[in-house]
């Protein structure tokens, strides 16, 4: 290369000049193929399902002889599922995120929990299927029912819950807990006074993450939970209700989607169905947004 | 302000630069003479990297910045629209002051410059890889292991990488901006060293706080006070007897 | 020597004293065994939880092995992993159960998503990161976001409603059903992936080094390309085997679009993947063909065991370069 007197303005050669306008072109490219291709998608989604979309469709059950359409049950079911899922998966999630960040000394053992966190946050939703009907379903007698596909969410939404937690109880300063101990507490009192409503935002967070995932949840839920399209029948009284839930089967919102486009055809209520999905998707991203911004602020 | 016999490299018209509200140069007219050796000193916060980065237009990637007056490099404007930064940048190269190899082998990182600017030629460039080396002093610390990666070598080392990649793309000038206050003391005199066998090719043109390093090896000094060239002179004259009370003062050290 | 006055009453008095000592710290021993024990339970309890997650590893494993190795026994490892026929039911008494089919495609489909996707999410994420309008990115990042948190089946509907019969159009096929609308849905599923974790990576990259490359005369695009990029090679390789694991697991979507037929890989046939198999066939299946389905997932669990490991691998690379 010659040392170049050469005029400042001379500019790039035709080569540089060339590879700079290509790899632009590129960027701009591959940023507009992806946002037209979402936009596509949410607005076919919404021009086929919309019309179809009544609140007739969302508040009833249906019925081939008073040919009634409706996914009530798909929306009862879904939420029965997520709260089922909810309810078992958080103490086990925040308890265990509890003990990696503030009672394990053993690091082998450590290792081995967030070995196993890692490995169940990679699985495919497939392989909890089949793990899930032959140990929920059939070792432990659930049968296709609501709770045996709660129990097999759990696993599934587990490392979420743990993840989240961890995070949130490793942004509370450390000075809190000494000061808490300094005080004379034990270990489990500053961890119920003073660790975990520092947590609360992350817990929310993963809990949002976690309804996300069960809500899109499908593989999993058409083995273990069924693919029935009728309200089960829920009874008077908290007791009746819980008993109801062990046995009933249903088709969640995602599972019911499947139902009509694949076995039936009916792709008018299949539209419809993922109209409802996508609605919920957004409102799941704002809370996660707003819940991890308020997160970030601690 | 600086010796008439002096072939002038660059200089600038009243330029002035303000990042959004705050006033960083103001007024700043300064003839700055090809090879030799130019050391801008100061408090912090004075303006003296901030004015080193209007020369290769580096503060043009600093968003908000607004930038008028002239700098006149070889008799060009480079801050006409027709001006091309990147042959600018070629022309004026830059050390910083953090050693900053990128993550690459030691040939990689020297070879990175010729290679933007169309060098393909393999034996091209080990020639140009080999002399930059050399011409940075480094090239009996390293030549045995040319492909390993940079990020292996001492603070020292990296920084004189740092200097032998700026001389690959054989530039006019080398702006070094407090090359060497990252440094130990022998790493330090090493690059002093070599700034000053490279002015007899290179003007070089260095941000120091450090007013002895100024005194032993630059040329000419400028004063830089709360953005504004207080004084600016032979640097023996300079640290004898400046003409500014506040050169002095900064001098003899009664504050910054 | 004279002793003061008032010892013995000091004697005294300090008596009382003790004995409220004593009095007040039988108290606290007291409820101290009580808070002990609440220690001790809650530990026990938080242990409890941590485990679950290595516990339910463990459960996994063994209920795969247990239900996956009899049909591999019953066919045989070689017959069963490289045989080419799939046909569990046939009637006339010489059921197949070969699944090599299934593996090429699940690699071919995971690869063909990969070639697309990657290199569009790599380059979305530089434009994200170094490129975009602050205010242009936020948005994008959103829509991103959104992409993430659709549902598979809707993918598979939109698929099943658009692309398949694209396919069939384009190509003049009696069904579109096919590896390649497979592999479209799976490079679209993955790219919220990609883009995230790469744009991370690129995020991470020091602001110096891109200086260094700017004051070399490099213009703004060979400095993103030939140095931002390679210095975040780790993270996007890290992105990328994500990417592969998400691709290779998927079912439902791809379930709809695939035509879950056991052919051996071709862009434009119907294809079966070790996940649509299980998925597709598990509602009905029963006897050794039931079995056989477990086994597939047991070969499923064992690539995704694999591409874990590997993903840490990078993962760990990641965080010490980091450090």
């Amino acid at each position: 290369m010659n040392r170049e007197s050469a005029s400042l303005t001379q500019g790039l050669s035709a080569r540089r000049r060339a590879y700079d306008i290509g790899m632009r072109a590129l960027l701009y490219a591959s940023a507009i193929i992806i946002c037209a291709l979402l936009l596509f998608l949410i607005g076919y989604i919404l021009v086929r399902g919309i019309p179809h979309l009544s609140w007739e469709f969302l508040s009833s059950e249906e019925s081939v002889i008073k040919n009634i359409e409706g996914i009530l049950p798909a929306l009862i079911n879904t939420l029965y599922v997520v709260i089922a899922t909810l309810i078992i998966v958080l103490p086990l999630g925040v308890g265990s995120a509890i003990y990696l960040t503030e009672y394990a000394t053993n690091k082998k053992l450590v290792a081995a929990i967030e070995f196993a966190t890692e490995t169940l946050a990679g699985m495919p939703s497939i392989i909890f299927a089949l793990v899930g009907v032959i140990v929920f379903c059939e070792f432990a007698g659930l049968g296709t029912s609501l709770l045996a596909g709660a129990f097999s969410l759990v696993m599934m939404t587990l490392p979420t819950i743990i993840r989240t937690t961890q995070e949130s109880l490793k942004t509370v300063p450390q000075s809190y807990r000494e000061g808490s101990l300094a005080l004379g507490a034990g270990k489990w009192h500053m961890v119920r006074t003073v660790v975990l409503p520092s947590s609360v935002d992350g817990i929310v967070t993963g809990c949002i993450l976690a309804v996300g995932r069960i809500v899109g949840e499908s593989a999993v839920l058409m083995f273990t939970a069924g693919m029935g399209m009728r309200l089960a029948k829920y009874g008077h009284g908290l007791g009746e209700f819980f008993k109801n839930l062990f046995d009933s089967s249903g088709a969640t919102l995602t599972v019911a989607l499947y139902n009509y486009a694949k076995e039936r055809a009916d792709f008018e209520s299949a539209f419809a169905v993922a109209v409802v999905l996508l609605v919920i998707a957004f409102i799941i991203n704002i809370a996660a947004k707003l819940a991890g911004r308020k997160l970030k602020k601690h | 302000m600086c010796d008439n016999n002096e072939k002038i490299i660059i200089e600038s018209n009243k330029l002035n630069l303000y990042y959004g509200d705050n006033h960083a140069l103001k007024d700043i007219s300064f003839r700055i003479p090809s090879n030799r050796i130019t050391a801008l000193i100061g408090p912090s916060g004075c303006g003296k990297s901030t004015f080193l980065k209007t020369l290769n237009r580096m503060n043009d990637l600093v968003p908000g910045v607004k930038i008028e007056g002239q700098v006149m490099y070889n008799g060009e404007d480079i801050y006409s629209k027709a001006v091309d930064v990147t042959r600018l940048r070629r022309q004026i190269g830059m050390v910083f002051q953090k050693a900053n190899p990128f993550p690459m082998s030691i040939y990689d990182n020297i070879a990175y410059g010729p290679r933007t600017h169309g060098v393909r030629n393999r034996a091209k460039l080990d020639e140009i890889v080999e002399r930059s080396l050399r011409d940075a002093a480094i090239w009996e610390e390293v030549k045995d292991r040319l492909n390993k990666s940079a990020l292996g070598l001492s603070g020292g080392q990296q920084q004189r990488i740092c200097i032998a990649r700026a001389l690959a793309v054989e530039p006019d000038v080398l702006l070094m901006d407090e090359s060497t206050s990252a440094l130990d003391p022998i790493s330090t005199s090493k690059i002093e060293e070599l700034a000053m066998d490279l002015k007899s090719r290179y003007t070089v043109i260095m941000v120091t706080h450090n007013m002895q390093q100024a005194l032993r090896i630059s040329d000419y000094t400028a004063f830089f006070l709360l953005g504004e060239l207080v004084e600016y002179g032979d640097t023996q004259t300079m640290f004898s007897k400046p003409t500014d009370k506040r050169t002095e003062d900064y001098i003899t050290g009664r504050f910054g | 020597m004279k002793l003061p006055p008032n010892t013995a009453t000091t004697k005294n008095g300090a008596c009382p004293v003790e004995e409220e000592n004593s009095r007040a710290a039988k108290p606290i021993d007291g409820s101290r065994g009580l808070k002990d024990l609440m220690e001790h339970i809650m530990k026990a309890l938080f242990l409890f939880c941590g485990l679950v997650a290595v516990g339910f590893v463990l459960v996994i494993s063994v209920y795969l092995i247990i239900s996956g190795l009899p049909a591999i026994r019953e066919v045989g490892l070689i017959p069963f992993l490289f045989g080419t026929d799939w046909d569990p039911a046939n009637k006339s008494g010489s059921p197949a159960y070969g699944i090599l089919p299934m593996i090429l495609t699940s690699i071919y489909g995971t690869a063909g998503a990969i070639v697309i996707g990657v290199p569009v999410g790599f380059l979305m994420a530089v434009f994200l990161s170094k490129v975009a309008d602050r205010r242009l990115a936020a948005v994008i990042r959103e829509v991103v976001d959104l992409l993430a948190g659709i549902p598979s089946v809707v993918y598979g509907l939109v698929g099943m409603m658009v692309l398949v019969p694209g396919i069939r159009v384009l190509f003049g096929l009696p069904a579109g059903d096919s590896l390649l609308a497979a592999v479209i849905v799976l490079a679209v599923m993955i790219l919220p992936s990609i883009i995230s974790v790469s744009e991370t990576a690129l995020d991470a990259v020091p602001r110096e080094y891109e200086e260094a490359s700017l004051a070399l005369g490099a213009t703004e695009l060979e400095t993103y390309f030939r140095v931002s990029a390679p210095a975040a090679k780790s993270g996007i390789a890290a992105a990328v085997v994500l990417g592969v694991g998400r691709a290779i697991g998927e079912a439902m979507a791809i379930l709809m679009v695939a035509g879950n037929v056991a052919n051996m890989p071709g862009l434009l046939k119907s294809v079966k993947f070790l996940t649509t198999a299980i998925a597709g066939e598990m509602s009905y299946a029963g006897g050794l063909h039931r079995q056989a389905l477990f086994s597939i997932g047991l070969v499923l669990f064992l690539f995704i065991m694999l591409i874990n490991a590997v993903l840490n691998l990078f993962l760990k690379k990641n965080g010490k370069e980091g450090n």
